[in-house]
């Protein structure tokens, strides 16, 4: 887990980057974002974590000012997304969850075009674009089409992309969805650099180890609303133990186990498979049950993750 | 995506801001969306002006020349007033310019939504859905303004040209274009899947393209099928752009104004129809 320095919004001199109250987005009589309340502060790298259909792309569209706020009050970089559209998107950079590159154009037309539409200078965009190419490590690819790139190498062309115009606040969904393990590292390494430059990042992931690694404070959203707010270490203190031991039996052999286990920790689980015992000193938790005489097939003792949380929080069963 | 549901009207209130830092000009931000659609062309300009001077060739040579001079032999020069060449050309050349215009408006409108989301991705930076809209329309303007330069000129070695005057027939050509561009982007703005086009093309574009005067006389349609041409804007392209080649404009300034408005009328509607099909796209 990295503890990155927490900045937090509240009680800080610096107003706000991002300020959300009774954030709202219906589509008829669906509503996808449900009177939400967040702020995120300048140089922070802010996470919104959830299931599918849980609400982020809608609000990370009303943010990116491409989707009106139906209830509510927002505001980005101090302005209001209905007058200011154009002008905070100026300053934002966006990495859709899906890449909308032009595969028509090569990967260095990509980047100059991006940055004409930000009101630079051809030569200007040129310049910037190599940079871009050089920070994603694409500079040898400058000249190729985009659909021979791996999906490794669109997303990081995605973000070169959402560079261009060095935004104060980027935005990014998604973004290491679908990679491989290889891809994900380099793009988590490029965007714990930007962190570091004090870019604002703001992310959706359903990939609890991405947000470990990048958020300095996160919200969790189910069903539209906030469910838990805070940074991973006060998120995993406050909804599950230091340490997690799982036991699996032999087959029919849970079922026999009644209520043996109960009183030996915080809180039990009974998956199909296995049971998942939530406490702070999971051996003792282990030597404790061997006492009792159960003799489970495999234990394994580790430190709560945000998954722990995140499938606390919003269950199990899968949202479809 | 949930473009087809849409949004709940706003009840937000406003909340009090800094004055925000300048951005570009809206027409500025229009030449973006143009732009991008220039930089596209330039994969493929040679291919798409060797069909723009290929087609007219073959059209004048084998209904021009071929056929017309079957058709002068039966004294059809003398029923239309000039040799048949001469009558095609002018309406070939808007009938051509609105199938161009047509393609223009389908496919790549479409693919900008759905397969490239080009125009999100524009979306997602200052540029805006009328922005988009306008830079693709003008985009087309171009395109198929070039197509009819290229038709004229083509004209000219065959001896179809009667008058300069000829070039004011291609601006009246890529108002044809855009009586036809505006809505059906409009329609193609909506559309997630192509099979539509196809419709499209086979029961409206070819019939007008057959039908609407440039081969033959509109009067030499069945009664009944008259009118449903005089509401079409192709016959009123046609019909304008022949009467400025062969000089009959001047008889009949009012016509002409009639023919005008109806096609100024069909391409501004459309225009209407595109913002607000690409607004509710694009932003919801």
């Amino acid at each position: 887990m990295v503890a990155g320095p927490t900045a937090s919004g509240e009680g800080s001199a610096t107003p706000p980057l991002i300020c959300a109250r009774n954030l709202t987005k219906r589509f008829g009589a669906f509503t996808a974002v449900d009177a939400i309340d967040f702020e995120v502060a300048p140089g922070e790298a802010f996470g919104f974590l959830g299931p599918n259909g849980a609400g982020k792309t809608s609000t990370m569209r009303m943010i990116g000012c491409v989707s009106p706020v139906t209830d509510g009050e927002l505001s980005v970089l101090g302005m209001d997304p209905a007058a200011d559209g154009p002008r905070i998107r100026a300053r934002i950079g966006v990495v859709p969850q899906q890449d909308t590159l032009d595969t028509e154009l090569t990967v260095e037309d990509n980047l100059v075009i991006y940055g004409r539409y930000f009101g630079m200078k051809r030569s200007e965009a040129k310049r910037r674009a190599a940079e871009l190419l050089d920070f994603v490590q694409l500079t040898d690819r400058a000249g190729s089409q985009v659909e021979p790139l791996s999906g490794g190498m669109k997303r990081r062309l995605s973000i070169a992309r959402s560079l261009i115009n060095r935004p104060d606040l980027m935005l990014l969904d998604e973004p290491t969805t679908g990679l491989d393990p290889q891809a994900r590292h380099l793009v988590w390494d490029r965007l714990y650099r930007l962190k570091q430059r004090g870019t604002t990042l703001v992310l959706t992931t359903h990939y609890m180890d991405e947000a470990e690694q990048l958020c300095d404070r996160l919200v969790v959203m189910d069903k539209a609303r906030i469910v838990a707010e805070g940074s991973p270490r006060q998120l995993i203190e406050r909804y599950s133990t230091r340490e997690v031991t799982e036991m699996r039996f032999a087959p029919g052999e849970q079922d026999r186990l009644d209520h043996q286990l109960d009183d030996l920790a915080e809180r039990v689980e009974r998956l199909p498979d296995r049971v998942l015992l939530y406490a702070d000193d999971g051996e003792a938790a282990v030597v404790a049950a061997r006492e009792r005489g159960l003799q489970p097939e495999t234990v394994l003792v580790r430190r709560s993750t945000l998954e722990d949380v995140f499938l606390r929080l919003t269950g199990r069963s899968l949202i479809e | 995506m949930t473009a087809a549901i849409a949004p709940t009207p706003s009840t937000r209130t406003p909340i009090a801001r800094p004055p925000a830092p300048p951005t570009e000009g809206f027409l500025a931000r229009v030449a973006k969306a143009y732009e991008h659609q220039f930089l596209l062309y330039r994969r493929t300009w040679r291919g798409s002006l060797f069909n723009s001077f290929l087609s007219p060739v073959l059209f004048l040579l084998a209904m021009g020349v071929g056929l017309g001079t079957y058709v002068n032999r039966g004294g059809g020069g003398a029923t239309l007033g000039v040799p048949y060449l001469v009558f095609l050309a002018p309406g070939l050349l808007a009938a051509t310019v609105m199938q161009t215009a047509s393609f223009e408006a389908t496919f790549p409108i479409m693919g900008g939504f759905v397969w490239q989301k080009r125009y999100h991705a524009m979306h997602a930076t200052p540029i805006g859905p009328a922005e988009i809209a306008l830079g693709q329309l003008a985009w087309i303007a171009t395109r198929i303004t070039l197509v009819g330069s290229i038709f004229v000129l083509v004209m000219v070695p065959f001896g179809a040209v009667q008058s300069p005057l000829i070039v004011l027939a291609v601006p009246v050509a890529t108002l044809t274009g855009l009586a036809f561009a505006t809505p059906i982007a409009a329609y193609a703005a909506t559309q997630k899947v192509m099979t539509s086009f196809n419709y499209i093309f086979r029961f409206a574009i070819t019939p007008l393209f057959l039908f609407s005067g440039a081969f033959f006389p509109v009067e030499s349609l069945p009664w009944f099928l008259q009118p449903i041409a005089w509401l079409t804007p192709l016959y009123h392209g046609v019909a304008l752009s022949r009467s400025i080649a062969l000089g009959t404009i001047a008889a009949g300034p009012g016509i002409a104004l009639v023919h005008l408005g109806v096609l100024l009328l069909y391409a501004l509607g459309g225009l209407v129809l595109c913002l607000i099909a690409f607004q509710r796209r694009l932003a919801t």
